[in-house]
Order: structure tokens, then C-alpha cells, then sequence
């Protein structure tokens, strides 16, 4: 049967592809330094060739899973003939290789969707931008060709597959991997740019900066985005499926997306200060490799082995040493050229005082790569104390959690500050007296939640307090836009807007959780009643369950508040058949104000189990919070000023105004 | 000069991470040495895959080494050891056992009569109770256990020539030297 060959052709699918992208990395660039029109324009067409390619292998694979084609190694590791068809399909970026593959599919679709956007831009610019891009395509399809081949067969073929691994046997897991990538991948696309500027020596250049800054921003704020909806889901997962109860672990894997997020974060506000103001020029450029160089550390990470976690994959060390050389090539490589090249920004950046918008924009820089720069240490002292062979140490939530506070603390004091502060030059007394009633109203609330709490004041009275602070700062701002004169948000701010309320909300869920949460860890006999508080859980038994692919254990719990029924809630132990694996499926019943949270433990004979019952109050409001910063990216990303050809502006920063006149409509 | 400070900071963290990659290549850098090794083997009676009314205890094994390979026929990365296995136990050097974990006898017996059975004796544990002593936690796995029933080597993983090479047969060798 000619099917038969399908994986061989995916194979040669993915040496087409690297040939291309050999080209597409190559004879632009070489094009757009010479000036030889006709090497520039290979670009394009390389990048849609290398999706078309990309996309094919990807589709074999695919199909690979759906017809059980247990003579592909890496079929049989990843599935199973009782496997449900749904998963088949998410079991392609189950492991290590497909993972690959879909991240060069996606590296592929952001190239080609930027070949598609860009046309106004000019030549020699697209060429740079595609061109670097094929260099990040060209090491990805290298690694997967030679070392990590999705394609290859086990012959003769196996009888039965091992099993999609169960924990990824989950809806929140089929979409974490590709929303995670697609914030990965999207800081190519900034990063590109930044090469391509420093590459670019035509005297013209340093001005256009700040022109086709413009052009990249919406591509940033769309990456942060996905990055924040992957990671959100990664945490919603590991809530309700590892039965601990806990939304962030600092592990070195969840650390490993965080540092391009916190990085990321930071470089959406200083391009926003560049593409108006024209400072931190040289500044914004080296966010731009660092949030692409610290997307890139994190799968270097977790696909190395580096690191052992929670999350750890197959170690195999020919893998760590090219991700290594790919690295060092990659990020060594920009950064030299960014030592070589970065523009000097005294005499272009438009000056400022201390109290002026700039400097609170720095500020925010400032703190959030101090935090990203923290979570690096932390993550890589273990390797580094094996390394001088300190022993094993783990370097734990205290740490992690004790620095970011102390960083984040003066970043949420001064957010609502932001927004309301004018470029360049302010009275310092004129946003403060805008705010002083709502710090006021804030630290109120503060006071009675301290007050009021059943447990954990402080905390309580810090996160009632620095939300509300957040939330009435960015409304009043909103306000102040709504008041003036033409009155309305634009696109770019309504983003803004949506983020900062997204930390407000998270503030509360992520303070009020830890300040009120309960839980009990109890051996229950069937019939037998746990009280917390108001709430009573009776336990009434376990009994077995079959699923598709695995046998449950699957307890019954009934919940009674005041002693009126609430809920019912079922938490099961599933058995994987194939593997023999355990996995816990958390019975959670969730609201706004609380979640209800049961796990079961271990059988303890008698038909008595350990049981473990989590109050968690506000926990939704943590993903919620995300979602919301999510989406302040995207809408910022629509805003029209992006859109608008720019080619016909003469390049340059925008024309200056006095500041206070300028100030509201600068502002964003 | 302060533009060359990035680059800097990412060279020392480019020399923390190759140390990181030389150290994954290490032998048993992840073990957290298996607590069993130096320790005796679990105590446990299974039955015999090809006879199923016959069974074998760890108290018969004893006085000669024996290597206890875990397998499933439901596991790939055992098919990729299997000829490996396979030349090791051609060499009689000891009696190679397989452990078939968690699988249908009749897939199992299937299984070998495909890709040949290398094992002086299959024992069969499909509840995978005596895998919980073992601390079995994925096939394939490999021990090596001494006259004494002691646990002397244990593998990962799917074996290579190599480990065969450069940690098995060492072990073996030290084994033999030490009379056991």
C-alpha cells in the first residue's frame, strides 16, 4: 500500500525544508547587504515553501497517529490502540520530536503570516527580518533532522504502542504546549528586528528605528499574549491534576516560561517609550534578543535535561550539547553584534527629568528584569552548586517567592502612577494629588479586610488593598481619558487598560489564597464527616470505573454547607492500563469566591482512604487575571496606528510638542 | 564597554550550562543512586511465564549472579534492547531473567516467539506487585544481582552495547573477582 510511505515522504518534507531554509538564511541577508534586489527577493517565497513543507510533515505525522502506525518509534511511544481518536491528534506534540516539529510549524506560520504583513516595509528590511528568521528555523529543522527524528521506524513493527503519556491526557495540556510555543516563537519576531536593525549600517537607519518599532509592536504584544494564556493554562492544569491543590510551583520548567514573559513584559513597555519617544533605543534592542534568547534557554532547559523536574524529559546529552552550540551561536552571536553595533541613544533620545513618564517606564524596566534576573539565578544555582559540586541543592518557593515580592511590591505601587504621569517632564504632585483619594479608599478597604479576615491579616489587607489601589488608578485614568477633550480610548490603551486590571484581579487571587486557604489531609472511613468551618465533606466510598484506556477509582463526596447540600463532588485515582500509571483527578467544585477541592489519597485498606479537601478562596481569579492580561496584548495588537503604512512618513521620531500640551495625547 | 556586559553575563552562563550538559552525560547522574543497590533484592515468588502452574522464588536463585530484565511486549524501547540482550545472553556469562511486567501472558508469549527468547526463564508478574519492591518505575530496567541477592548494578532504560560494555560486564567482572 503506497500509505505505507507516507513517513518517508515527511522525512524528505523536512530535508526540503532545511535546504530551503538554508537559502531563506542566507541570500537575503548576503541581498540586503549588497543591494542585489533579486537575493532579497528569495525571501518570501522561501518562507512560504518552508511552511508548505513544514505543515506536510506535520500532517504525516498526524495521520501517522490517527492510522496507529506503530512502525514509527516514535508513534509507539506516544500511543496506543485504545487511545482515544481526540488525543490522537494532541499526541503529535505528546514528546520530545513532535514537540519540535510543531515548533517549527508555528516558527513557520508566524514567518509566513510576517512575509504576508509586511509588504509595505522596505526591502532590505524584510529580507534581514526573514532571513534571521530562517536562521532560528534552520537550527530547529537541523536539531530535529539529527538528532530528534520523528520519522524514524522501528522495524519490523510493533504489535501495541506504550500510551500517550496520561498526563497529557488532558484538555489543559493538549493546549499549553502550542499557546506556550506560539509566545516562544512569536519573540522571533522582535528579535529578528532587532538584528536586522543592528545589521543595517545605512546612515538612514538610526532614525528609521523608531519607525518600523512600530511595525514590530503589535507581533510583541501578540507573543506576550499567547505566553500568558499558555502559561495560565499550564498553572489551571497543574491545579486540578497533580491533586496538590497549588496554581505555581517554581519549577525549574514553569520558570523556564516565566523568564520570557517577565522579559517580554518588559519589552512591550520600553518599545512603546522607543516607538514614542525615541529613548532607550539600544535598550529596547536588548530586550528584544533577550526575551527571544530566554524563550530559547527555556527549551534548551527542558529539552536538554539538564534540569531535573517535575516535567523532566529523556536525557540525552548529544541533544544538550547541540541546543548548546545552537545557543551559544544564536544569543552569543546577537549580543556581539549588539556589542558592536548598538546605537548610541544621548544624542537622539529626546531628554527627560526625574519625574516624567520615561522614568517610570524605566523603573518598570528595571524591576521586571531584576525579576527576571532572579528567577535565572534561582533556576540555575542547583546546576551551578553540582557543578562546584556544593551537592544536590534545590533551590525552593521561599526564595523565589520572598525576592518577587520585595520586586513586585514598588512595581504595583507605582503602576496606577504610569499611566497618569506626562512624557518628558511632570510636576510629581499632579498625578499624586489625582490618586491621593483612591490610595486613600484602598488602604481603607486594606484596613477592614485586615480586620474582617479569619486568618492570614496581612496578606489579606495587601491584597484588598494593592488590587483596589491598581484597579482605582487605572480607572481614574480611564476616566481622565473619557473627560478630556475628543475623549476616547484608543485601541493601544483600552490593552493597557485590560492588563493592568488583569494584575489587579490577580493580586487578589494570588494574595487571597495564600492568606485564606484551608485544607485537611484526613483518613476517611465511607460515611464518615470532615467540617471546615461552615462546610462539611462526607466521604461515602470509593467504588471502580472503567474509561477507555484506563480504571478509575472513583470516591463520592457530598459537601453540605450549614447543612444544606451543596455540591457533590467525585475525585478519582485513574489507573492507565498501558503504562500503569496512577493519576489524580482532583474533584473540584469552582466559583468565583472559592473553589471546593477534593483528592483522593491512598487506599488505606477497610475501604478507608487518605482524603485531602482544599478551601481555596479566589483561585479562578488568578487565571482570570491572565486571561485579562491576554487579552489587553491582543486588543493593544488591533490598535490602527499600527496598521497605517508608514512608508510614506518620513522616518524619524515623532515630531516633539511641548510636553504639557502633548502629555494626554501621547499618552498610552 | 558597558555594551559588552550581556554578552559577558551570557558567556558565564553558556559555561554553567555546557558544565550542565557535560554533567547529564555523566553515569547516574540523575540517580540519586538507586537506594537498592547494596541492598538485597526484594523477596518474591512469581510464576513461571511458560508454565503458569510453576513458580520460582528469589531464595532459588541464589548462588550464582543472575540479570533481571524488566519487559512488557507492550514497550518499545524493549524491542530496541532486545537484540542487545539478546548477544549478552548468548554469551552464558549468567543467567539472564527476564521479568515480563504488566502484560498479557499471551501477548508476551507472542512477543517472544517473535523476536526470540534470549531468558533462561521468564517470570511473570502482571499485577506488578513485586515491581513495587523492585521500585520499578518503567520498562525497560535492568539489575544485577549477585549470589548473595544482593543488588550490585542497575539500569535505566533501554541497554546499549555500550552499557553492556562499560558498566555490566565491569560489574560482572568485579563480581567474579570477588568469588560471588
Amino acid at each position: 500500500m503506497p500509505l505505507h510511505i507516507l513517513p518517508e515522504l515527511g522525512q524528505i518534507a523536512l530535508i526540503l525544508a532545511l535546504l530551503i531554509v538554508g537559502l531563506q538564511s542566507t541570500l537575503p541577508l548576503l541581498g540586503a547587504h549588497r543591494g542585489i534586489d533579486a537575493w532579497m527577493a528569495v525571501a518570501r517565497p522561501a518562507v512560504f515553501a518552508q511552511l508548505a513543507l513544514v505543515a506536510l510533515a506535520y500532517a504525516i505525522l498526524t495521520h501517522a497517529f490517527l492510522a496507529q502506525d506503530f512502525s514509527l518509534r516514535y508513534v509507539v511511544a506516544n500511543s496506543n490502540s485504545l487511545l482515544p481518536v481526540g488525543y490522537r491528534y494532541s499526541a503529535v506534540w505528546g514528546a520530545h520530536e513532535g514537540s519540535l516539529l510543531l515548533w517549527s510549524l508555528i516558527l513557520a506560520v508566524w514567518s509566513a503570516a510576517v512575509a504576508a504583513f509586511s509588504r509595505h516595509l522596505p526591502a532590505p528590511v524584510m529580507a534581514r527580518v526573514l532571513g534571521v528568521m530562517g536562521m532560528v528555523s534552520l537550527g530547529f529543522l537541523a536539531f530535529m533532522i539529527f538528532t530528534s527524528n520523528p520519522f524514524e521506524r522501528v522495524l519490523p513493527a510493533a504489535v501495541e504502542g506504550r500510551d500517550l503519556n496520561p498526563l497529557l491526557q488532558d484538555f489543559g495540556l493538549i493546549v499549553h504546549p502550542p499557546m506556550l510555543y506560539m509566545g516562544y516563537v512569536g519573540f522571533a519576531v522582535p528579535f529578528a528586528f532587532a538584528i536586522a536593525a543592528l545589521l543595517d549600517r545605512s546612515p538612514s537607519s538610526a532614525d528609521s528605528v523608531a519607525v518600523w518599532l512600530r511595525w514590530t509592536r503589535p507581533w510583541t504584544n501578540v507573543a506576550w499574549g499567547c505566553l500568558t494564556l499558555g502559561i495560565a493554562l499550564g498553572s489551571w492544569w497543574a491545579y486540578y491534576e497533580l491533586g496538590w491543590g497549588g496554581w505555581w510551583f517554581w519549577d525549574p520548567v514553569e520558570n523556564a516560561s516565566f523568564m520570557p514573559w517577565l522579559a517580554g513584559a518588559a519589552l512591550l513597555h520600553s518599545q512603546a517609550t522607543t516607538e514614542k519617544r525615541g529613548s532607550f533605543r539600544s535598550w529596547t534592542l536588548l530586550l528584544a534578543i533577550a526575551a527571544f534568547s530566554l524563550s530559547l534557554l527555556g527549551t534548551f532547559l527542558v529539552r536538554s535535561g539538564v534540569l531535573t523536574s517535575v516535567h523532566s524529559f529523556a536525557a540525552d546529552p548529544s541533544r544538550g550539547v547541540f541546543i548548546l552550540i545552537f545557543l551559544g551561536l544564536v544569543v552569543g552571536g546577537s549580543l556581539l553584534l549588539y556589542a558592536l553595533r548598538a546605537p548610541d541613544d544621548t544624542h537622539t533620545a529626546k531628554p527627560f527629568t526625574g519625574a516624567s513618564r520615561e522614568t517610570l517606564l524605566l523603573l518598570n524596566n528595571l524591576l521586571l528584569t531584576a525579576a527576571c534576573a532572579m528567577v535565572l539565578l534561582g533556576t540555575l544555582y542547583p546546576l551551578l552548586a553540582d557543578a562546584l559540586d556544593l551537592g544536590k541543592i534545590s533551590v525552593g518557593p521561599p526564595y523565589f517567592s520572598l525576592l518577587f515580592i520585595i520586586l513586585m511590591t514598588p512595581l504595583v505601587l507605582l503602576l496606577p502612577l504610569g499611566p497618569l504621569t506626562r512624557w518628558q517632564r511632570e510636576e510629581p504632585s499632579r498625578p499624586l494629588r489625582m490618586l491621593a483619594p483612591w490610595a486613600a479608599l484602598a488602604l481603607i478597604a486594606g484596613a477592614i479586610a485586615y480586620f474582617q479576615a479569619p486568618q492570614g491579616p496581612w496578606k489579606t489587607a495587601a491584597g484588598v488593598a494593592g488590587a483596589l489601589w491598581v484597579a482605582f488608578g487605572t480607572l481614574r485614568f480611564v476616566w481622565q481619558r473619557l473627560r478630556s477633550q475628543g475623549g476616547r480610548l484608543t485601541a493601544e490603551m483600552t490593552g493597557m487598560v485590560l492588563a493592568h486590571m488583569g494584575i489587579a484581579v490577580f493580586l487578589v487571587g494570588a494574595l487571597l489564597i495564600e492568606a485564606q486557604q484551608q485544607m485537611r489531609e484526613i483518613a476517611m472511613q465511607p460515611g464518615q464527616t470532615l467540617t471546615l468551618g461552615r462546610d462539611s465533606f462526607r466521604f461515602d466510598g470509593v467504588e471502580r470505573l472503567q474509561g477507555p484506556n484506563y480504571i478509575a477509582s472513583r470516591g463520592t463526596v457530598e459537601v453540605f454547607r450549614d447543612d444544606r447540600r451543596v455540591t457533590t463532588l467525585h475525585p478519582e485515582k485513574r489507573e492507565y492500563m498501558s503504562g500503569g500509571q496512577v493519576m489524580t483527578e482532583a474533584g473540584i467544585r469552582p466559583g468565583i469566591t472559592r473553589d471546593l477541592f477534593v483528592a483522593l489519597g491512598e487506599p488505606l485498606g477497610n475501604g478507608a482512604w487518605a482524603v485531602r479537601v482544599h478551601i481555596k478562596p479566589f483561585v479562578r481569579w488568578v487565571w482570570i487575571g491572565a486571561l485579562l492580561m491576554a487579552l489587553g496584548g491582543f486588543v493593544t495588537a488591533c490598535d490602527k496606528r499600527f496598521r497605517a503604512k508608514r512608508r510614506e512618513r518620513a522616518p524619524g521620531p515623532t515630531p516633539t510638542t511641548p510636553a504639557p500640551a502633548a502629555a494626554l495625547e501621547a499618552a498610552a | 564597554m558597558k555594551r559588552w556586559l550581556p554578552l559577558a553575563a551570557f558567556l558565564l552562563i553558556g559555561v554553567l550550562l555546557a558544565a550542565g550538559v557535560w554533567m547529564s552525560g555523566r553515569e547516574n547522574r540523575e540517580a540519586l543512586p538507586s537506594p537498592l543497590i547494596g541492598k538485597a533484592a526484594p523477596a518474591f515468588t512469581l510464576p513461571v511465564l511458560h508454565e503458569p502452574g510453576r513458580t520460582v522464588s528469589s531464595a532459588e536463585l541464589r548462588g550464582q549472579p543472575y540479570v533481571l530484565n524488566v519487559w512488557g511486549s507492550w514497550c518499545a524501547e524493549c524491542q530496541v534492547e532486545h537484540p542487545v540482550l539478546t548477544r549478552f545472553a548468548e554469551t552464558k556469562r549468567v543467567r539472564v531473567i527476564g521479568y515480563n511486567w504488566k502484560d498479557e501472558p499471551a501477548d508476551a508469549l507472542r512477543w517472544l516467539e517473535r523476536f526470540g527468547n534470549p531468558y533462561w526463564v521468564v517470570l511473570a508478574d502482571q499485577e506488578g506487585a513485586t515491581a513495587i519492591d523492585f521500585g520499578i518505575y518503567g520498562a525497560p530496567e535492568t539489575f544485577l544481582v549477585d549470589a548473595d541477592g544482593i543488588i550490585r548494578w542497575k539500569h535505566v532504560g533501554a541497554v546499549s552495547d555500550a552499557t553492556v560494555r562499560d558498566e555490566l560486564l565491569p560489574a560482572l567482572e568485579a563480581l567474579e573477582r570477588g568469588g560471588r
